[in-house]
């Protein structure tokens, strides 16, 4: 076949399918409802997995270790403990707080108490300088531990170590979550999407059922096979176009209500701002994936569901 | 143009439908079936058009070995031969052109080639001026001569005819049967199926008498006894 008439051939087919959609639009709401739900499950899986994984980025920045320093530390000697601790596994940073910038810490957070500001200011600095040392897996920092537990490192600390490690249990929690609602979303999306595509080999064999005279004919015409499942895989992938663009919409309108619902909040361990901002950022990102996978969805129902209940092979 | 060599095509356990069957058919032949229901002339025109296969013995049709043919190259060889049905088979929500036009958008001719080609052919049919009447609209008789011009809007060297004027008057269907004279006149080969003896005994063409699966008489200027 020349390639002017597949051309013909090609926008017939697509001609076809959209007509056939627009016109059997009714039989498609069903097909195109489990598929918004479907794509929505997906995109928010998405938001909330990102969400979960900042708020735990956030949490696990402010985990610190504090090493309070005797005033009779050396300059050298404070240097060396600073490299031996850098030269630990598992430590992302460590950085020496003097007593000048210790002292100008606590007038700030003390700034509303004038009392103390006074005190503090009529002695000599009684604070401690201190090495704040940030753990990569705050979960491992049992070698920062023993380290900081030898007997001449122990030494040359003021005052106990400060583990910063409560927030540890808060951390754990919003992990397990996490990985509770990435497993969620999984099992939803793929329980949907199942659902979802036997809605559309449903529909598509209620179409071909209403077009039986039609494809017949067309059969006898000598009509090939892709002219004749062509208008149906175009229909159902319009269906994948339509549910992207709308579940899109859905989520983009829960956002803008959220937003406004909740200003500034975020409730609990989701943080709705950073789900919003997340979202606004990689719109056009998400606006692909969703219309991907519909039309994934569409194109793979239809050409299984064609396969089925279209027969193209002679009777023996 | 057509040759079955002993074909033979039999149904799950109803027995045989066709049994040894030898036929040959010149090219730009009039050929009539006849013979009463059941006697496996359908059947016959069915194996011709790849609706169904033999359960043995051998076609070629235009120079095509069905032995050889692949499910996919179906569509190719039902385009060189036109089908016209007792029941018509156009699609009621199109119009006239647009039916006979539909033959020609599914093998993927221009809009132009098929504005110029399907106004000549519905000339041919006799039915110029009605080509924006739905199906509904119109005869028995112009129905047919609609799936006529659809069944050699292409051009197809085999025009296979089954019944077509079964569902018609006698007065609607000698205005069929002129048509696909005149078809046969431009060099078509057509194999018409009928069950009427009057048609028959006028056309004065080769008739092929069917019954029971089996060919039992084969002559040229015949006439049909029941």
């Amino acid at each position: 076949m020349s390639f002017s008439r597949r051309v013909i051939m090609f926008r017939r087919i697509l001609r076809t399918g959209v007509l056939n959609f627009i016109r059997n639009a009714w039989l498609g709401i069903a097909a195109m409802a489990v598929m918004v739900i479907t794509l929505t499950i997906i995109l928010f899986s998405i938001i909330a997995n990102a969400t979960f994984a900042n708020t735990v980025q956030q949490i696990t920045d402010r985990i610190d270790i504090s090493v309070y320093l005797k005033d009779t530390v050396t300059v050298q000697k404070r240097e060396e403990l600073v490299k031996q601790i850098g030269a630990l596994e598992n430590v992302k940073s460590v950085e020496y707080i003097s007593k000048d910038q210790a002292l100008e810490v606590y007038k700030k957070q003390n700034a509303s108490n004038p009392d103390l500001l006074v005190a503090i200011s009529q002695t000599d600095n009684p604070l401690p300088a201190s090495l704040q040392i940030k753990p990569r897996d705050p979960n491992k920092i049992d070698t920062i531990k023993t380290f900081l537990e030898k007997k001449d490192i122990k030494e040359l600390q003021s005052d106990e170590t400060s583990y910063s490690g409560d927030r540890k249990d808060a951390i754990d929690k919003i992990t397990s979550a996490t990985s509770f609602f990435r497993q969620a979303g999984i099992a939803g999306v793929l329980i949907f999407a199942f659902i979802s595509m036997l809605i559309i080999f449903n529909t598509i064999q209620m179409a071909i059922f209403n077009r039986r005279d039609e494809l017949t004919i067309m059969r006898l015409l000598g009509a090939s096979t892709n002219f004749i499942r062509g208008p149906f895989i175009v229909e159902s992938i319009m269906y994948g176009i339509v549910s992207g663009v709308l579940s899109i919409v859905i989520v983009h309108t829960i956002f803008t209500i959220s937003a406004s619902a909740f200003e500034a909040s975020s409730i609990g361990i989701l943080d709705i701002d950073f789900s919003t901002k997340y979202f606004a950022d990689h719109y056009f990102i998400f606006l692909g994936l969703q219309l991907g996978v519909g039309v994934l969805i569409g194109a793979i129902s239809s050409v299984i569901a064609t396969r089925r209940y279209l027969k193209f092979k002679t009777s023996k | 143009m057509i040759l079955l060599d002993r074909v033979t095509k039999t149904y799950n356990k109803n027995g045989q439908a066709l049994e040894r069957i030898s036929l040959h058919v010149e090219p730009k032949e009039f050929v009539i079936i006849v013979g009463p229901s059941g006697a496996g002339k359908s059947t016959l025109l069915k194996l011709l058009t790849r609706e169904e296969k033999p359960t043995s013995g051998k076609i070629i049709v235009g120079g095509i070995d069905y032995e050889t043919l692949k499910d996919k190259e179906i569509p190719l060889l039902r385009r060189k031969i036109g089908v016209v049905f007792q029941d018509f088979k156009l699609l009621p929500n199109k119009t006239v052109f647009e039916n006979v036009a539909f033959a020609l958008e599914i093998v993927g001719m221009g809009n132009k080639e098929i504005n110029h080609t399907v106004p000549r052919v519905l000339d041919i049919v006799g039915l110029k001026g009605k080509e924006k009447r739905m199906p509904p609209e119109l005869s028995g008789g112009e129905r047919q001569r609609v799936a006529i011009a659809r069944a050699i809007v292409r051009q197809p060297r085999i025009l296979i005819a089954d019944e077509p004027t079964g569902n018609l008057d006698l007065k609607h269907a000698w205005d069929v049967i002129k048509v696909l004279e005149k078809i046969n006149r431009f060099g078509t080969t057509v194999i018409l199926t009928t069950h009427n003896q009057d048609i028959v005994n006028k056309l004065k063409r080769r008739v092929i008498t069917m019954q029971d699966g089996s060919i039992v008489s084969d002559r040229a200027n015949a006439e049909y006894r029941s």
